[in-house]
Order: structure tokens, then C-alpha cells, then sequence
């Protein structure tokens, strides 16, 4: 079974979703992000939507499952490059995702991170570290 | 049971001719369209229409049969419309077909009342409801124009600048109905992702009016630009929309709003953690005519 | 009012692998048809939306895709049938937030707001036919 690969940046983790997922491939990724945060500790996850044509109101939710979950695991998601049409389509729809961080792009999205999350001992190890 | 069609086909060439004249007489458009054009739509016509064969079915246009001698004829008034000729002039090309029908059934039944009457009945009948045809077709042909010129206008009408790094504006002047809202939205939406900017002002300075739809509209915008990652900023609203907006109930309590344009960016500038200062007077004396 | 049909599509809704299946003939259709970027997506979203219906609560069953033509206008009309349960209260269904599945509740209500024209014919026991309209 295929998965979305999770990057991990740091203290952050990075996912890139590119392909047009099922509704089971998007439980998978709410499955292994959660478990990855945990695992690595990491204080922030990116979602990197830009190749997304659609977002429906399940992959909504996913996500928004994704932001509570990874907020209890005491790391902040922020879902980036959102495209225009995907924006005013799920306005249409009627969710508006209330409890998620958005940016424009990946470079904003890590910027926010890098303000708003404490990284503890910061320098010892976080730095440019890959896994 | 008609033989009108039948009588059509055996005498295709006789009638095309005869078509063809009156056509002539009456259209006096060769500025617009030249004769060998003419001549070539009629013959397509022509043939279309004898390629009918069920007799019965010359009494129902809405039939199956007919789609294509519709279809060719919505797109001849549709270019009719576009090279300028008048709606009549562009029912004269089915209409001139009438008298020569007529002819023919004379020619064929002059002797007998009864099916002479029947037979000009139908003609009369299925010209008349094509050139009907070819005046809905006609205006449905204006109408896409104008609609493609209202698009270009609404184009024209949303002009998204940039203020600064990472800030747009949307400048909006006049009456805001929901179509137009809706272009506005998607090209400030677009200059967004285009620009990198994570401020827009919708400065609606200029907008006489708001209903409850354009606000809606405005909502939306605003919505969607947070989901994607960027911050609206409304301002320039007039105390009378301040004041419809209150009493339409719009909750407008999650959108930062400010009074003037200079206002909005000057509150973007600072959330970008940039700020604007006066600079120290003493300056070299800054050729002030210059500056100007 | 429908309109002539110009063509037409059938496809399948029996697994999570066919809703996927669903957005990109959509998308392929719409994409023909000359639908603008937003409205694509509206449309598909649509179709994503009303596919995991047919999927959950009709326990699968089909889509038919049509091009249709209302006068000078085209449009693409979407028809999800199934043989499943039914909606016992269809006014309840589609109120938002009313959910019985896993989703948001934002199923039939939303893809309503996504669409131009949409009826609903269920027959509690004998399936239900979602039936929606774009136009151009």
C-alpha cells in the first residue's frame, strides 16, 4: 500500500502531498504523522497542499484532524499553498477550517514555525539535523 | 400526408435558383457578405433540408431531424450578428425561401383547393418557425457579445496593485453586483498566490452600495484568503454601508477593518514588522520643486 | 429544465479506488467543456463530495455523466444513483452538519452550494438518485 513520505526537517516534519489521495491514503497520513510526531518529538508540521486540485470536505477534515491531533502532541501544523480555486471552492462547501494555520508557501509556512514554536536548548542538535 | 418535402427535392435546383434571386432582391448587404457565400449557405440549407425524407415530420421542428439545419442556421445568424446586419436582414435568408414554396405548391396543387391549402399551411408554418429560429439564434448571438464585452469590462475593472513586498490592494470603484464580485475575488485570490503577498486591502472607498449578497461575496473572499495563508484587510467603508451592513445583521467581527486605505497598509506594514518614520528634517535641502 | 443530451459516461462507485476514479473523469469532462478553473473545481469537489455518498450510505452504485446543451448554454449534468437504503428525511440530510457517516455533514448540502440545479429522488428500502447541474 502506498504512503505519503514525511520529511523530516529538524525539529519540523514535512509533507508533500502530490498525488489525488483516497479517503484511505489520507487515514494512513493522519496515522503515520501522528505517530512520527510523537516519535521524533517534532514541534511543528508543515502540509504542503500546492499540487492539490481539489480538497473535498473529507481531506478537510483530515486535515483538521491532523492540526488537533499533532496540537495535543504539542506541535503546531500550519497547511500551505493552498491554491485560489481550492480556497473559494471549500468556502462554497461550507467549511472554512477554523482551527488550522495556513501559509502561502512552504518557505512562509516554515518562517511562522521558526517564530512561534520554542525549540528547546536550541542549537544543540536541531540545527539543519536530517534524519 | 404532405408531399412538400418531396416536391422540394425533385425540383432542388429550380428552387435553389429561385431562392437564390429573391435573396438577392431583398438583402441588399453585398458590403457584408459577398454572393458566393450566400450561395453556398443556401445550397447547405438546401440540401439539409431535403435530406429530410419522413414527410411527417415537417410539422415538428422540436424533432431530432431538424437539429442540424437548426444548428447550421444558429451559427449563420450568430455571424450575421457579428458582421453587423440588422435581425431582419437576417431573417430575410429563411423568409425569401417562402415565396418560392409557395410558387411550387401553386404549381404542383393549383388545381386542387383542398391539399393546395394544406400544402401552403405547412410551408407557411415551417418557414416561419425557422426564421423565428434565426431571431432567437440572432439574439442569443448579440447577447454572447455583449457578454464577452462585459467580461473584458470586469477585466478591466479589477486592477490589483502591489503597495509593497508581500501587500496588495484592491482599489474597488463603483456598483458591485454578484457577478462582478465574484471576478474581482478570483483575480485579488490569484494576484495573491502570484505575488507572494500575505496582505490584501479591499479598499471599498468607491463602492456606493453593499447588499447582503456582495458582503456575502466579500465574506467569502476573505475566508478564502485565510485558508490559502494570506490576511484581508477591508477599508474605506462608508458610514452608510457601515450602517447597512449593521442592520442586514452581516457579521463582519473576524475581518479587520480600518477607516482609510493609509490606515489598512499602514497596519500591514506593521504586521510585516516594517514600519514608516519621518525622516530627520535636517536633510540636505531636498529640492522641494522636484519632490513635487 | 435539462435540455439536449450531447453525450454521455457511465462510471462505476463500488470502492474508495472508484471515488478517485470519479474526480479525474469529471475533471476530464470539465476540463473538454471549457469550465472555468474555479468552476472545475467546484464541480469535482462536487463529484468527490456526492461519490463518497453513493459510497457510504447508497452502498455503492453508479455515475452518469452528461454534456448538455439548453439553448446556447452547455452544461455538465451529474446523476449518482444507488440501490441502497434511502434517506428516510430528505430535508434533514441536507441540512449542514447533519451527518450519519464519518463526514462533515457537508455532503449533499455543500456540493448543493457547488452546483446550479439539484434534486433528490430516494425511496426508503429502494435507493436514492442525486441529480445535479452546471452550467456554463
Amino acid at each position: 500500500m502506498d504512503r505519503i513520505p514525511i520529511l523530516r526537517m529538524g525539529p519540523f516534519l514535512l509533507v508533500t502531498i502530490q498525488v489525488d489521495m483516497h479517503d484511505k491514503l489520507a487515514l494512513t497520513l493522519q496515522d503515520d504523522l501522528t505517530s512520527r510526531i510523537s516519535d521524533v518529538g517534532a514541534r511543528g508540521v508543515l502540509i504542503d497542499i500546492s499540487s492539490l486540485e481539489i480538497v473535498d470536505s473529507f481531506i478537510g477534515r483530515t486535515l483538521a484532524n491532523i492540526a488537533s491531533m499533532s496540537r495535543v502532541l504539542d506541535a503546531e501544523t500550519v497547511v500551505v499553498g493552498m491554491q485560489p480555486a481550492v480556497a473559494i471552492t471549500l468556502v462554497e462547501l461550507g467549511m472554512s477550517l477554523p482551527g488550522i494555520r495556513t501559509a502561502l508557501n512552504v518557505e512562509l509556512g516554515m518562517e511562522y514555525l521558526r517564530q512561534n514554536t520554542i525549540v528547546e536548548g536550541s542549537g544543540d542538535g536541531w540545527d539543519g539535523s536530517e534524519d | 400526408m404532405s408531399q412538400l418535402l418531396e416536391a422540394i427535392r425533385s425540383n432542388r435546383d429550380a428552387v435553389l435558383n429561385e431562392w437564390l434571386k429573391n435573396m438577392r432582391e431583398g438583402i441588399s448587404r453585398r458590403d457584408l457578405i459577398d454572393d458566393a457565400e450566400v450561395s453556398e449557405q443556401a445550397t447547405r440549407m438546401l440540401d439539409a433540408i431535403i435530406a429530410v425524407t419522413d414527410e411527417s415530420r415537417i410539422a415538428n421542428l422540436a424533432g431530432s431531424e431538424w437539429q442540424p439545419i437548426k444548428e447550421m442556421l444558429a451559427d449563420l445568424s450568430v455571424s450575421r450578428a457579428v458582421q453587423g446586419f440588422t435581425p431582419s436582414e437576417t431573417a430575410l435568408f429563411v423568409l425569401s425561401l417562402k415565396p418560392v414554396l409557395f410558387q411550387l405548391i401553386r404549381e404542383r396543387w393549383g388545381n386542387k383547393a383542398g391539399e393546395l391549402f394544406a400544402e401552403i399551411t405547412i410551408a407557411d408554418n415551417f418557414i416561419d418557425r425557422l426564421a423565428l429560429h434565426t431571431t432567437d439564434s440572432y439574439i442569443a448571438g448579440r447577447d454572447q457579445v455583449i457578454g464577452r464585452q462585459q467580461e473584458e469590462m470586469l477585466e478591466l475593472s479589477t486592477p490589483v496593485v502591489t503597495l509593497w513586498d508581500g501587500i496588495v490592494a484592491l482599489p474597488l470603484i463603483g456598483t458591485l453586483d454578484s457577478a462582478r464580485t465574484q471576478v474581482v475575488m478570483e483575480s485579488l485570490l490569484q494576484a495573491i498566490v502570484r505575488t507572494n503577498s500575505r496582505f490584501a486591502i479591499i479598499d471599498i472607498t468607491g463602492v456606493p452600495t453593499v447588499d447582503t449578497l456582495v458582503a456575502q461575496h466579500l465574506l467569502k473572499t476573505i475566508t478564502a484568503a485565510k485558508l490559502m495563508g494570506a490576511e484581508c484587510i477591508l477599508s474605506g467603508i462608508r458610514p452608510q454601508i457601515a450602517q447597512t451592513i449593521v442592520h442586514l445583521g452581516i457579521n463582519l467581527e473576524e475581518v479587520v477593518t480600518k477607516a482609510k486605505l493609509a490606515d489598512a497598509f499602514r497596519l500591514a506594514l506593521e504586521r510585516s514588522n516594517r514600519r514608516v518614520t519621518r525622516t530627520n528634517s535636517a536633510t540636505p535641502a531636498a529640492a522641494p520643486a522636484q519632490e513635487r | 429544465m435539462a435540455g439536449t443530451v450531447l453525450k454521455t459516461e457511465a462510471v462505476p462507485v463500488r470502492s474508495d479506488a472508484d471515488v478517485v476514479m470519479v474526480r479525474q473523469r469529471v475533471r476530464a469532462w470539465v476540463n473538454e467543456m471549457q469550465f472555468s478553473l474555479v468552476d472545475q473545481t467546484k464541480i469535482v469537489t462536487a463529484a468527490s463530495e456526492l461519490a463518497r455518498n453513493t459510497l457510504e450510505h447508497g452502498k455503492g452504485g453508479k455515475l452518469d455523466i452528461s454534456m448538455l446543451q439548453n439553448g446556447y448554454r452547455k452544461g455538465i449534468q451529474l446523476v449518482f444513483s444507488d440501490d441502497g437504503p434511502g434517506i428516510p428525511d430528505v430535508r434533514l440530510a441536507l441540512t449542514d452538519g447533519y451527518t450519519t457517516g464519518s463526514g462533515m455533514g457537508l455532503g449533499l448540502s455543500g456540493s448543493k452550494r457547488l452546483m446550479n440545479e439539484f434534486y433528490i429522488q430516494t425511496e426508503v428500502n429502494r435507493g436514492t438518485t442525486v441529480s445535479c447541474i452546471r452550467w456554463k
